[in-house]
Formats: C-alpha cells, sequence, structure tokens
C-alpha cells in the first residue's frame, strides 16, 4: 500500500514539473490509445480528464465508495452480503471489468455485471433487484469494475457468445429511427468531428458507468444505449434486454485492449 | 330538405376521413427522380428563403449547422464538421439537385450520415411520436432549398 502511494506521489511530481511537455505531448494518449482504438477520454476535454484522473475530484469514486460499503452489508431473506460469499473484492472481482459481458453456460445466455448482480440478488440473497440506474447499481457495478482499473479490455467473442455477438455487430450497424441512423455512422465514420457543440468519439464502454457532468450522475452503459437511439429518434430498448447485451458485447470488443477506466468522467 | 343536408354532411365526412388515411399512409409528397436530381417543387409553390432559413436554424427541425459550416451564419454557435461547408454549394449543384439532397440525400449516395428530410417510410424503430412524420414538410423543403440556392460563391 504504501509503497503504490509513493508511486503516484512521485507521477504527480513529475507531472507539475513538466506542464510545457504535458501540452506539447498532447497527442500522445497514452495507455487510452492502442493502435486506431482510442477511448473516450482521447476526445474529452483536458479539464474533464483532469477530474477523472484525480481520485479525489472524480465525483464517480463517491459512487465507488457507496458500492464498496452496499457490498458488505447483509440484505434479503437469506441474509447475506456481497461480501459473505464473495470475500474481498479487490481478489474476486478483479477480472470482471474487463472480461463481462460473459457467456453464461448455467443459464444459456450472454450476462453482463449488471444482470449477474442481480442474478446473485435474486437467488442467492433472496432480495429484490436492482433497477440499472439505481443508486445501490450503479454504486456496486462501479465497485466492481473498479477492481478491474487499468486492465485491459478483453471479451470472449466466440463460443456461446458468437451469436451474440453477431447481433451486436448487426445493430452496430443497422440505421434505425426517423434521421435513420446506425451507430456506426457517429462512431466509426465521423469520430473525431464535432457533431454541434460535442466532438465525437468511438463511443467505447470501457469507462462504465461513466459520471457525466450534464447529469451530475453516473450512467449505465445500457442508458447511453438509450440516449444515442432516442437522438436519432429510433425507439430505445428497456436497459437489460438482449439487444443492448448483445451490444454491448460488441461495443465491448471494439474497445479491446482499452484500460478499464471506471469511473470515467464525461461531458 | 333535412335527409339531404345529412346525406351531404355524410359525404364531407367521408371525404374528409380519406385524406387524412392517405395523408397519413404516404407521409411524403411524391416526386420524380431524373438526372440525379428532384427538378418539380414538391408543392409546385415557390419556396420562402426567410421562413427557410428559420427552418435550417431550428434544432428541432433542419438543425443543417449540427453537420455543416456556413460562413455566412458564424454569429450563430456550433457548426458541426461532419458535412462539407455549404458556403458557394449553390454555384456547385442545380436546384434540382440541392432538391434530392435534402428530400433524401441516400438515393445519390446510400452510405451518407445525413439524414432524409423528407421521407416517412422504410424506417426502423421510429420513435411512436414521429412514425410516419417526415422531419420536415415539403413546404419547408422548399422553403430551405430557397434559402441554401442563396448560398453562392
Ligand atoms: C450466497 C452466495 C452469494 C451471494 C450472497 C452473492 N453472490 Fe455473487 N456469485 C455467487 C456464485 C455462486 C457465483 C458464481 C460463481 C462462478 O460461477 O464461478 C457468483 C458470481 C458473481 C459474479 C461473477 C463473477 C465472475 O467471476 O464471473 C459477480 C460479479 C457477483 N457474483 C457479484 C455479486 C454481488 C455484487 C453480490 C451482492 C449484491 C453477490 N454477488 C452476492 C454467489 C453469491
Ligand atoms: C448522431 C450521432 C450518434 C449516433 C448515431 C450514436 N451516437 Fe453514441 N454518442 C454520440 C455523442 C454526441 C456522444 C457523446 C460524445 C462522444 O463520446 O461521442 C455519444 C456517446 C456514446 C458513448 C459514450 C462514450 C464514452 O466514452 O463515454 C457510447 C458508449 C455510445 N455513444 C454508443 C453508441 C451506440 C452503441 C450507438 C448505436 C446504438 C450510438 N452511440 C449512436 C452520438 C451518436
Ligand atoms: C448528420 C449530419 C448532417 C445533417 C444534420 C445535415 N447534413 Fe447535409 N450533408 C452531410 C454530409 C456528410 C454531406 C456530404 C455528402 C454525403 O454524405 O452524401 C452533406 C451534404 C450536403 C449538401 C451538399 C454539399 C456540397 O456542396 O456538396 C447540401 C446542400 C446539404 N448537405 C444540405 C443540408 C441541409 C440543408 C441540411 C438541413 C436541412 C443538412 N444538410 C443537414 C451531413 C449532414
Amino acid at each position: 500500500m504504501k509503497r503504490k502511494a509513493l508511486v503516484l506521489a512521485g507521477v504527480g511530481a513529475a507531472a507539475l514539473a513538466v506542464p510545457s511537455v504535458m501540452t506539447f505531448a498532447a497527442e500522445d494518449f497514452g495507455k487510452y490509445q492502442v493502435g486506431d482504438t482510442r477511448s473516450g477520454y482521447t476526445f474529452a476535454k483536458v479539464e474533464t480528464r483532469a477530474i477523472q484522473d484525480d481520485d479525489f475530484e472524480n465525483p464517480g469514486m463517491l459512487w465507488v465508495e457507496h458500492g464498496e460499503e452496499v457490498w458488505e452489508t447483509v440484505d434479503g431473506k437469506a441474509g447475506k452480503s456481497c461480501k459473505s460469499c464473495h470475500a474481498d473484492a479487490s481478489d474476486t472481482m478483479k477480472n470482471v471489468g474487463s472480461t463481462y459481458p460473459v457467456f453464461a453456460k448455467d443459464i444459456g445466455k450472454l450476462e453482463n455485471v449488471e444482470n449477474r448482480i442481480n442474478r446473485c440478488r435474486t437467488d442467492n440473497m433472496k432480495a429484490k433487484p436492482w433497477k440499472y440506474d439505481s443508486r445501490d447499481m450503479l454504486g456496486v457495478v462501479s465497485y466492481v469494475k473498479r477492481q478491474s482499473f487499468g486492465q485491459p479490455m478483453n471479451v470472449k467473442i466466440d463460443g456461446g457468445a458468437a451469436s451474440w455477438f453477431k447481433k451486436g455487430e448487426e445493430f452496430y450497424n443497422q440505421r434505425r429511427g426517423q434521421l435513420d441512423m446506425a451507430c456506426k455512422h457517429c462512431h466509426v465514420d465521423n469520430a473525431g468531428n464535432m457533431i454541434r457543440a460535442n466532438t465525437l468519439s468511438q463511443g467505447q464502454g470501457n469507462g462504465f458507468p461513466t459520471y457525466r457532468l450534464k447529469w451530475q450522475k453516473p450512467g449505465s452503459l445500457h442508458r447511453r444505449f438509450r440516449g444515442c437511439n432516442k437522438q436519432v429518434r429510433a425507439k430505445p430498448y428497456k436497459t437489460g434486454t438482449d439487444e443492448y447485451l448483445a451490444l454491448e458485447l460488441y461495443v465491448m470488443w471494439r474497445g479491446q485492449g482499452l484500460p478499464v477506466e471506471t469511473p470515467a468522467v464525461r461531458n | 330538405m333535412n335527409t339531404r343536408r345529412i346525406a351531404l354532411g355524410g359525404i364531407a365526412l367521408a371525404g374528409l376521413v380519406a385524406f387524412a388515411a392517405s395523408a397519413t399512409l404516404s407521409g411524403a409528397a411524391e416526386y420524380k427522380v431524373e438526372d440525379e436530381a428532384i427538378k418539380a417543387s414538391l408543392t409546385g409553390k415557390a419556396g420562402d428563403a426567410g421562413n427557410g432559413k428559420k427552418v435550417f436554424l431550428n434544432r428541432k427541425k433542419g438543425n443543417c449547422l449540427a453537420c455543416h459550416v456556413v460562413a455566412s451564419l458564424k454569429d450563430q454557435p456550433f457548426h458541426g464538421q461532419v458535412g462539407p461547408p455549404l458556403d458557394g454549394t449553390a454555384s456547385r449543384w442545380k436546384e434540382g439537385e440541392l432538391r434530392l439532397r435534402i428530400v433524401n440525400s441516400k438515393i445519390v449516395n446510400k452510405d451518407t450520415i445525413m439524414p432524409a428530410f423528407h421521407r416517412a417510410e422504410g424506417l426502423h424503430r421510429v420513435l411512436k411520436k414521429f412514425k410516419g412524420k417526415t422531419v420536415l414538410s415539403a413546404q419547408e423543403v422548399e422553403d430551405v432549398l430557397a434559402y441554401v440556392m442563396t448560398m453562392k460563391e
């Protein structure tokens, strides 16, 4: 623990000492760019990145902390907490954020972290499932994914996941809504271009739940999908549906190699 | 006397219903494409450039600045870069070619991101509120076109 703190302090001091180099090196996005794959971080304003980078300033960290509390809290008829079965999250959850969604053989379908958690709540804790964007769900998902912080995204798209991947890819490339656009028209063909006041990014999912300055609150990836559907005047799907699960897998695959950034900060 | 009036009322009503039904079914005006252009006005009337400018700027209507830069509109914030600047576009294209691009650009470039502003069918999962409706009415297309026609080099 001590060593880590020292190293971090060292990095901080180095950054402070050479601000001009930092500005000149703006195009070197370090771990946030892998080949042509770029995190939304690299399209964000410098001030927004600075908020994300500072654990004390990053408001998403409040949800991570709330998640840690919930992790340890007994709930439901079985009288258990997450911790009762999963013990130390930094050990048992360390690969979850970088590998989900996964094909869960026992239920024969694709599962993301939210749905897996709700399965634990209903089946293992005998507790009520959480709504996707409730404070507890956002908190625990943020806490669980935070355990993979910095790990490269590495989702599996073969085996049982293959047909889901294909559906997600089709969704991504299908035009929809009165404005008749597909995800790819904005996030592939026009990444880097301004649309109105926004710089379009590649629409990566590696930072979710993401704290949005506009909402003053974090949001799930599926909430983002709903927003991106509605802005082209298309009927969104409900959070947690098969359509969005498939899309989530495709979106996460597009970001293979990018580090888990949870909680990312965007505007 | 009385019966005759009732009968007439009935015909008028039936007429209205039929009209309404055909309007929702087709949503968009009919037009003919030739030489990659729509040469005739969609309404048979000329456009009003003044109203066209309003529709062009309105974020719930044309919202054209979301994707295009227009130098003469630099008093307006946030011009997008997704499409080419429209300055001088009326010198590059004929009126009928521009009308086609506003009505449905996909007729000339099937991969374009530019929405078809006057198309109501063949769309996937349109929000209920917009279902069967075009983004711009036929006259609004003519008005925007009249405004775009002022963008000469
Ligand atoms: C009664 C025991 C129990 C409780 C309580 C419980 N879980 Fe689980 N959880 C399991 C079991 C069993 C699995 C499946 C393990 C496996 O497949 O290897 C699992 C799997 C998971 C996974 C997937 C892990 C992986 O590596 O793929 C996550 C994430 C998870 N649980 C989160 C939670 C959270 C968050 C809570 C509290 C809200 C919770 N669980 C409560 C038993 C429990
Ligand atoms: C009309 C353009 C447009 C379309 C079409 C669109 N989006 Fe977006 N999307 C945006 C904008 C604008 C943002 C916010 C800025 C940014 O990150 O690009 C955004 C953000 C996102 C983000 C958050 C990125 C981050 O780093 O936090 C994801 C994920 C995303 N979109 C996925 C999708 C998916 C999946 C689809 C298809 C269902 C889609 N988008 C369709 C415009 C679009
Ligand atoms: C979502 C982005 C987007 C929106 C909104 C948009 N356009 Fe476009 N527009 C484009 C793109 C991209 C092109 C480039 C040609 C292509 O893709 O077919 C284009 C091309 C054009 C052209 C041809 C320009 C030239 O000189 O070659 C005209 C004229 C035009 N648009 C007018 C409009 C008008 C008028 C509106 C509003 C009613 C509008 N556009 C809204 C994206 C957009």
